[in-house]
């Protein structure tokens, strides 16, 4: 396979189930959801939206649909979470349920009717900065994820990771101005705002790590050019829609597909219930086994 | 906030009312409060759906039928956390008895009429602390339906659960949904101990009631305010 084929007269039918983490949204036929779901997480200054302006362009050049959607732009509440931030008026407990609330009126009205018609959506940034927020502010883990148990499991999730050094950098000169929920304001009252806001992406990064072996995300080392992230995510999106890979892969044994959504399944049950030892490992697809030649002409 | 508090440590007492529209319980929590209040006790009295700050966001989802039962079901969370985080945990922790007019059970019952998983709606709301008492007015459904569709002219759209299709006559549809809803209290009564309150007798009689049982579960002089009661307590 010399080179990954996007088009998609060639894609190739495989029927993959989507599968929700827990419960999920009340009535929603699973098997119609044809489309992919593609996350792209990462801190501000990480290149996040650079990288899905990128996504978007390629995708539609080879005629795939796509929608846009992130955090804080539902019909719903974004407005009033908008002003509630800006206060800084609510208890931690209060905002992980509104931006929930968020999530959850763009997860039906716009993320599941988008996958029913076959587009390709691209989340810029999913639950997981979400519940990292979360948990580094002191919520139970286990209560986040049992909220967020209504989420689709996505068919990858990329992390950009980017050192806090090189973020605060990207920041400053993008900005001249650290924003105050990115620094942790709230919770780190040192008048050093600088030294706030490494201290806080390093916690926020840790927390991914933790969450990185239970949801099985693949962390892209965002510290190098747009243009080599761009051509790293290009291949693994392109294996993706080939049908080849997959962030719910498991590097272990040859499993079949209906096995290893099971397994991802159990494993993410198996945490919900605080039981960190018996679940089987899930790690995303390893970088090296899929070479492209589609590199980014821009 | 990393663990639920425990519970022994709290000095304040929790206690809920729940009960259907129409059961008459706003009206007996209402006497409870007053006669707390009038007799000089750290009373604080709480409401369902209340929050200044998401209330604006619930009015429009309700208004212009945005929800769904996923997102009504964690808007309504959302308004209990906040009143929960700033209002009745503070107020629980400096000893005051606090009185909510329907709590987490309200929410268990309509969102789980409405399709969320009962187990999900549970977790949801599992940093709440259960409530020393909670009283339940029950009300057999047929009063419950003539005490609000013989008061009022119109029932409202989510309140009649026009949500969930069940008719297009919002009486009709209002009496379904909260038939529905009157088997989800049938069901959490011994789950979670309510006492229950026959709704069908005289309000004077139910109050009395209430009262015995309040003073007979809860050491009401620990309650008392210390040193001079402030004018809006005086009778």
């Amino acid at each position: 396979m010399a080179r990954t084929d996007l088009s998609p007269a060639h894609r190739i039918t495989m029927l993959k189930t989507k599968r929700f983490y827990g419960k999920g949204i009340p009535k929603v036929v699973l098997d119609e959801l044809k489309g992919q779901l593609i996350v792209v997480e990462g801190a501000d200054g990480s290149g996040r939206s650079t990288q899905i302006d990128l996504l978007r362009n390629w995708l539609e050049r080879r005629g795939y649909p796509t929608v846009n959607v992130g955090l804080k732009r539902s019909m719903l509440v974004s407005r009033e979470l908008e002003q509630a931030m800006r206060g800084n008026i609510l208890g931690t407990r209060t905002l992980s349920l509104f931006y929930a609330t968020d999530f959850a009126d763009q997860l039906e009205n716009r993320i599941i009717p988008a996958l029913r018609s076959g587009f390709i959506v691209l989340a810029d940034r999913y639950i997981y900065t979400l519940m990292s927020r979360a948990i580094v502010r002191g919520v139970e883990p286990a209560w986040i994820r049992d909220v967020y148990s209504i989420a689709l499991i996505p068919d990858a999730v990329f992390y950009l990771a980017v050192s806090p050094r090189i973020l605060v950098e990207r920041n400053l000169r993008k900005h001249a101005v650290l924003d105050y929920w990115e620094s942790g304001m709230d919770m780190h009252r040192s008048p050093n705002m600088y030294g706030n806001f490494i201290e806080y992406q390093r916690q926020i990064q840790k927390e991914f790590k933790v969450m990185q072996e239970h949801y099985g995300f693949e962390t892209i080392n965002g510290n190098r050019s747009p243009r080599a992230i761009q051509n790293e995510l290009r291949a693994k999106i392109g294996a993706i829609l080939n049908g080849k890979s997959g962030l719910t892969e498991l590097t272990d044994e040859g499993s079949n597909d209906s096995n290893r959504t099971e397994r991802i399944a159990r494993s993410v049950t198996a945490l919900a219930n605080g039981d960190k030892r018996d679940q089987p490992a899930v790690r995303g697809q390893s970088a090296a086994r899929h070479r492209t030649t589609d590199r980014v002409s821009e | 906030m990393t663990e639920v508090q425990n519970k022994e440590s709290i000095a304040g007492k929790l206690v809920a009312v729940e009960g259907l529209d129409g059961s008459g319980k706003s009206t007996q929590v209402y006497l409870l409060k007053r006669w707390l209040e009038l007799d000089g006790y750290k009373v604080f009295f709480t409401e369902w759906n209340s929050s200044a700050l998401v209330r604006k966001a619930t009015r429009k989802g309700k208004k212009r039928q945005l929800l769904t039962p996923t997102t009504f079901s964690l808007i309504h969370s959302t308004d209990f956390a906040d009143r929960y985080e700033r209002q009745i945990l503070p107020l629980l922790n400096a000893g005051y008895i606090v009185l909510a007019d329907r709590y987490i059970f309200t929410a268990f019952a309509r969102d789980a009429v409405r399709g969320c998983d009962r187990t999900w709606i549970r977790k949801l709301y599992s940093f709440a602390l259960k409530p020393d008492i909670t009283f339940y007015f029950d009300v057999p459904l047929k009063t419950a339906l003539s005490r609000i569709l013989d008061g009022r002219t119109r029932v409202k759209y989510h309140e009649a659960g026009m949500d969930m299709g069940y008719s297009n006559d919002p009486y009709e549809s209002f009496r379904i949904f909260q038939g529905k809803i009157y088997s989800e209290y049938r069901r959490m009564v011994h789950e979670y101990d309510f006492i229950r309150i026959d709704a069908a007798e005289p309000p004077d009689v139910q109050q009395t009631k209430v009262r015995e049982i309040l003073e007979n579960r809860i050491d009401l002089p620990r309650y008392r305010w210390h040193g001079p009661i402030y004018p809006r307590h005086i009778a």
